[in-house]
């Protein structure tokens, strides 16, 4: 055998699997910068060439359904909205799975955790009065929000921190668990009848970007788009700014030598997951406060997983994860503009090729980087 | 003969959970996640269908399910072998490619969003649910002995051994000469072909392709796979625990006696609890998800 054996290398003490999608800390700033941005680059080139089989498959010019793509989503302020509200929701769910991440975490559970948050704010929205003060609302909606979410996230956290368990397989299984139990909250005590909503909440509703600026009418974009943007930046602070997230972070690059330096490692594992939750909760605000005023079964169903791309493709960096954010919410939107002349699966196809040629190219460039520099640090 | 209703209803349901499950469990000793068996199963459904629609012969249809399992398997391996790709990561990509392309293949063969004409399958329609037409089904006698034979499999044959080896140390394995790589594409091919057919098996007896048919199935066969502690008897017995539980959920629906919804969790929550450790703690292999690591 010439080279060595890649599936040998993985053995004996090992950091967190996750940590393996963020860009390495010590590496030169082009190097890094390399790193980032390669496999997305990479992932797109790939996603097109598959996208341009399927859409000849079904007969039709690939130059004419992109190009329909691109006027349905960015080329139209309804459209652009659509979008905009999209990536909202890919936001905090991307943020979530990138906090995990950061400390070797992998969460999973965004699905049900945004919907647990959607959920206990318009729980909250049937209890508080119709003039309940404004300004006291949307801290108490957040409030709500996070709780429902954190919740379903501190689950797994305890139980890694408490008993090993892994989780990956926790998040999954309490993804149905949850959905489950919400399903049998909302159909049996909750939903106005004959529909699989509850009724609307009566304050601490949000306005629209379309009472802002009218272009943007019957689009669903609303102001909790802010929400995502200074989450954003607040993820970005604790993150990087912070004792605790420093500790966070060293937990997920090498939990051994975290602990060694006295972090604790379980109480790091719990929170950051906990605090995972939370912000997918949050999330939840953006159909509950910003669009429908209620919680509808299945309103997010997708935004959990789709979040597990855009911190993946965003390479667990705030500002990576509102583009990819946008990326895979311009799809999305997408394939409903080209549904006439493809069927507007094929996004799905598309989104599904993005995931994996980012996590198989992610190492791959990694050691084809190193190789060209001399394999210098291994 | 209630009771014989039960187990025949039981049986029918375990048969896709013991074929995915059984693979569930080859591919977690090789040392690779099987998040990926909802995908297989999904393959596997459309596959069969269409191969069984275009030939009017369910046999084409079993064939090409395998050989439409062993494809994404495929993919998945090279991902996560030859790429070292994050397996959790790979593995949803697999199963989010399962359900896009299938819909979009939905629409480009059969001109529809939701579901597929019908097809012949094994079974006359209208034979009955009791077991004299359950057991005319090859499928499910593929399901009853797909477990025994997983079983000796991993503890009986020298390739069995080399699976639990490459699972739980694959620098010892590799030093005395296995070919670490080539067991574990094997065993991840030969998952991709077992969930396949549970695929197969669901979409026959339905005679269609639905959109999304599997509906957490795969799942349901991952949890029985750690529940049963990666051990191929416990996991069919796990199976057709899952089973019997939602055999009786289906027979109490009249009653009210337990919503269906906490019947559903059942799989799940055991699980979990398993993972825990409350009951004898599930010990993954020691090497599960740690191909794609520099």
């Amino acid at each position: 055998m010439s080279a060595p054996d890649p599936t040998l290398m993985p053995v004996g003490d090992v950091p967190a699997p996750a940590a393996a999608s963020i860009t390495r800390p010590g590496a030169s700033r082009r190097t890094q910068l390399e790193e980032a941005v390669l496999p997305p680059l990479v992932a797109l080139l790939l996603a097109a060439v598959v996208g341009d089989v399927l859409i000849l498959t079904f007969g039709q010019s690939p130059g004419a359904v992109y190009r329909l793509l691109l006027d349905g989503t960015w080329g139209n302020a309804y459209g652009f909205g659509q979008v905009l509200y999209k990536a909202t929701t890919l936001v905090f769910t991307g943020l979530a799975v990138a906090l995990g991440l950061r400390a070797g975490l992998f969460n999973i559970g965004a699905e049900s955790q945004l919907a647990a948050g959607g959920f206990c704010a318009a729980l909250i929205g049937l209890v508080l009065p119709a003039g309940f003060p404004a300004l006291l609302c949307l801290p108490v909606y957040i409030l709500a929000a996070a709780i429902g979410g954190g919740a379903v996230g501190a689950v797994p956290g305890v139980l890694k921190a408490r008993f090993g368990a892994h989780e990956v397989i926790v998040t999954i299984m309490l993804n149905f668990i949850v959905l489950a139990l919400l399903n049998y909250l909302t159909s049996t005590r909750l939903h106005v009848p004959d529909t699989l909503h509850t009724a609307e909440i009566r304050s601490g509703r949000l306005p629209r970007l379309a009472d802002l600026w009218p272009a943007f009418q019957g689009s669903a974009a609303n102001v909790v788009i802010v929400l995502a943007i200074l989450a954003m930046v607040g993820l970005w602070w604790f993150l990087f700014r912070t004792r605790r997230g420093f500790e966070l972070r060293a937990v997920g690059l090498q939990p051994h030598a975290a602990e060694y330096g006295g972090i604790d490692v379980g109480g790091v594992t719990w929170r950051a997951l906990a605090l995972s939750g939370a912000i997918a909760g949050i999330g939840g605000l953006n159909y509950v406060l910003g669009y429908k005023h209620y919680y509808e079964e299945g309103f997010a169903t997708g935004a959990g997983f789709l979040g597990i791309a855009v911190a993946l493709v965003g390479r667990s960096h705030p500002l990576g994860i509102g583009l990819a954010a946008l990326l895979f919410a311009t799809l999305s939107q997408g394939g409903l503009a080209v549904n006439a002349l493809v069927p507007k699966q094929m996004v799905d196809v598309l989104q599904a090729v993005v995931i994996l040629a980012v996590a198989t190219s992610v190492p791959e460039v990694r050691r084809l980087l190193r190789m060209r520099r001399g394999g210098g640090d291994r | 003969m209630i009771l014989l209703a039960f187990l025949a209803q039981t049986l029918r349901i375990a048969i896709p959970y013991l074929l995915a499950a059984a693979g569930g469990v080859i591919s977690e000793r090789s040392g690779l996640i099987a998040l990926t068996l909802e995908g297989y199963m999904l393959g596997g459904a459309f596959t069969a269908v269409w191969a069984s629609y275009y030939s009017g012969s369910p046999w084409a249809g079993v064939a090409a399910a395998v050989a439409g399992g062993a494809v994404l398997a495929l993919i998945y391996a090279v991902s996560a072998i030859r790429f070292r790709a994050d397996q959790v990561v790979a593995g949803i990509a697999i199963n989010l490619f399962a359900i896009g392309l299938t819909r979009y293949l939905l629409r480009l063969f059969f001109d529809s969003s939701s579901n597929s004409p019908r097809v012949a399958g094994f079974t006359v329609q209208g034979s009955g649910t009791g077991f004299g037409a359950l057991l005319v089904n090859p499928l499910v006698w593929l399901g009853i002995l797909v477990i025994p034979a997983t079983a000796w499999l991993l503890y009986r044959t020298p390739f069995g051994l080399r699976v639990r080896a490459v699972g739980e140390h694959p620098t010892a394995a590799a030093s005395v000469g296995v070919p670490v790589a080539r067991v574990r594409y094997l065993a991840v091919l030969l998952s991709g072909m077992l969930a396949g057919l549970g695929g197969a098996y669901l979409a026959l007896d339905q005679h269609q392709f639905t959109d999304g048919m599997t509906a957490g199935r795969g799942f349901i066969a991952l949890a029985a796979t750690i529940f049963g502690r990666w051990d191929p008897v416990r996991a069919g017995l796990a199976c057709l625990l899952f089973a019997a539980a939602e055999t009786l959920q289906i027979q109490l629906q009249g009653s009210q006696a337990l919503p269906s919804q906490f019947v559903e969790m059942i799989p799940y929550v055991l699980t979990i609890v398993a993972l825990a450790g409350v009951v004898g703690r599930a010990v993954a292999p020691a090497a599960l998800g740690k191909t794609a690591i520099e």
